[in-house]
């Protein structure tokens, strides 16, 4: 792949300033229906620079899949300003698609009963890509994502996995700057899911661009966002590196001990018991899992151990938390 | 201009592979044909000629009502932005450059251009061995039925359109394809002739919309002068007309929808 010319001036490629969006909605049976103004994003301000790839989180409802329609333009924002490389989504949003390639993970743009590779010369007419770059650009998509065998196979045949190369390729073929992704790798196997993350990667570094995207998958933000936006009841919570969430709401490492027999729960230092099922219990450690781990074994008959990493979920959960008690806080 | 005609091949190719689908539909619509036949052709029995038609007439617009019924989908099925709306897919729909009222044109003109040649074609063919039929010898008026067939493919989208539409208002269309996909058939001359209907109810009937998908392209074939203005002419600018008014209120109200659109779904 060959690089992207920097954009010029450093101008940041999403600028949002203030958005928000409120939704009215009729609620009841069909007689005594209520109007009820509900908001789904209430001032959220982030900025994103070409060439980053930035992480937008939250809980399901928080306001994301909001704030990614705003983003491409199929909703208007009700409050503020909304910049996506210089454009307003919702007033330009033919032209915006021109430079943004989007991809919702439970939606397609492929034709269900036609060959991928008819979806795929569709989009070259869609926006207009002369011929031989289209061809240049599907020969290298093809090559990274492996499309290979399965170009003649009709989309509904197709796997997930195969499918989502294949909306990602329909997304990348006239070279946006800007790649938004909703949930990209949902329901994914382990293999699909790297093959995706490392071409993700692969693109931001060779072609410069600009990628953000939503998941709840604690192994997209890791292996992809050196930044991340939380949003929560549609507010923004956390903006800044993936590092400083973790250490900002540092969640603990679980043990989960399945003992031979049930027992009292167990005690050794470096981690507290908080769940006990049967003979199986849940220990949240503090300490160096090494040592509880030895501790544990060298005490109690165990069965089996496993060791959980706190996944991102968690961290961000935390985050929420303290959020709303610091809000609580301050209203008392 | 490109991509519409690459989204209308796209759509005959994707038509092209519902291959028993489209032999079902000429066997039920060639069938019912044959019945509707045979009940107009008793009643003609009785009276020979009823408002200007004889038997020969209604039994020739009862085939070309069959033979409508894939290009128009009188019946249905409604467009898939129908479905699209409901389970909030619109959204891929409203992220491509192009414009959604000439983009769902495009994919079913490529429907009902494969439906033409594959459903049309027999159930006419059907129709003409079985009886005798009322065909124009001119080939001007071929020329005209042809524009007349088009004009109605063209009022079928738009109406269908316009019904799929309303699914950003009421989230759900299927109450309103359930209504107009059992009223269509009766207001268009589908059901019956129009002819044989009260003066006063036929009167309402010719200058609704539906009459361009049946009742003037029969007539068109048939040569009446029941046609609005009396004429060919006068029957192919209702069609026209029809279709600009509802292709037109088609985009505006596509443009209202999608500023105070609420595409479902997370």
């Amino acid at each position: 792949m060959t690089a992207r010319t920097p954009a010029s001036g450093g101008a940041p490629i999403i600028d949002a300033d203030g958005i928000g969006r409120t939704f009215t909605r009729s609620e009841g049976p069909l007689f005594r229906r209520r109007r009820r103004t509900v908001t789904a994003v209430r001032d959220v301000s982030f900025q994103v620079t070409a060439g980053e790839i930035v992480g937008y989180l939250g809980p399901n409802g928080a306001g994301k899949s909001t704030t990614m329609k705003m983003l491409t333009g199929i909703l208007s924002p009700s409050a503020g300003r909304l910049r996506v490389t210089g454009l307003e989504p919702s007033r330009q949003r033919t032209r915006l698609a021109a430079r943004m390639g989007v991809v919702f993970g439970q939606r397609t743009t492929l034709w269900w009963d036609l060959p991928l590779r008819d979806s795929l010369a569709l989009t070259r007419h869609m926006y207009r890509v002369p011929a031989r770059d289209h061809a240049r650009r599907l020969a290298e998509l093809t090559e990274l994502l492996e499309l290979g065998p399965f170009l003649a196979t009709p989309v509904r045949q197709l796997s997930l996995g195969q499918r989502m190369r294949g909306d990602l390729t329909a997304a990348l073929l006239h070279d946006p700057a800007l790649l938004v992704l909703d949930e990209p790798t949902i329901g994914l196997d382990v293999v699909s899911k790297s093959t995706i993350r490392e071409f993700l990667l692969r693109l931001n570094a060779e072609r410069g661009t600009t990628i953000l995207l939503t998941t709840h998958d604690l192994g997209d933000v890791e292996r992809l966002c050196r930044r991340v936006i939380v949003i929560d009841h549609g507010s923004l919570a956390f903006d800044g590196d993936l590092a400083a969430l973790r250490d900002g709401a540092p969640s603990p490492r679980t043990l989960v001990v399945d003992l031979a027999a049930p027992s009292e729960p167990i005690e050794v230092p470096g981690a507290r018991t908080v769940r006990v099922r049967g003979t199986r219990q849940w220990l949240e450690l503090d300490g160096n899992p090494a040592a509880v781990i030895a501790d544990v074994s060298h005490h109690y008959a165990i069965a089996d151990l496993t060791l959980n990493e706190p996944d991102i979920e968690d961290v961000v959960a935390r985050l929420y938390r303290r959020e709303g008690a610091a809000r609580e806080l301050s209203a008392g | 201009m490109r991509v519409y005609l690459t989204a209308f091949g796209c759509a005959v190719r994707r038509y092209s592979t519902y291959r028993a689908a489209t032999f079902a539909g000429v066997v039920t619509n060639s069938v019912f044909g044959l019945i509707n036949a045979m009940v107009l052709l008793a009643l003609f029995e009785a009276r020979p000629q009823i408002n200007g038609y004889d038997a020969t007439d209604a039994v020739t617009q009862v085939f070309v009502a069959q033979a409508v019924i894939g290009p128009i989908a009188i019946f249905g099925p409604p467009l898939d932005l129908s479905e699209r709306i409901r389970t909030g897919e619109v959204a891929v729909d409203l992220l491509r450059p192009v414009h959604p009222v000439l983009w769902w044109l495009a994919t079913d003109l490529g429907r009902a251009a494969f439906s033409t040649v594959f459903r049309s074609v027999p159930t006419f063919a059907v129709g003409m061995a079985a009886f005798e039929l009322a065909l124009p010898a001119d080939p001007l008026r071929w020329v005209a039925v042809a524009a007349a067939f088009a004009l109605a493919v063209l009022v079928g989208f738009a109406l269908r359109y316009l019904y799929a539409l309303a699914g950003f208002w009421l989230m759900d269309t299927r109450g309103v394809h359930a209504v107009v996909f059992l009223l269509a058939p009766f207001c268009a001359g589908h059901l019956l002739p129009l002819t044989l209907f009260p003066e006063a109810l036929a009167g309402v009937l010719r200058v609704l919309p539906w009459a361009s998908l049946v009742q003037v392209p029969a007539e068109i074939l048939l040569g009446k002068d029941s046609l609005p203005g009396g004429s060919t002419l006068g029957g192919l600018c209702f069609q026209a007309a029809w279709a600009a008014a509802l292709l037109a209120l088609g985009a505006v109200l596509t443009a209202r929808a999608t500023r105070r659109v609420v595409v479902q779904g997370g």
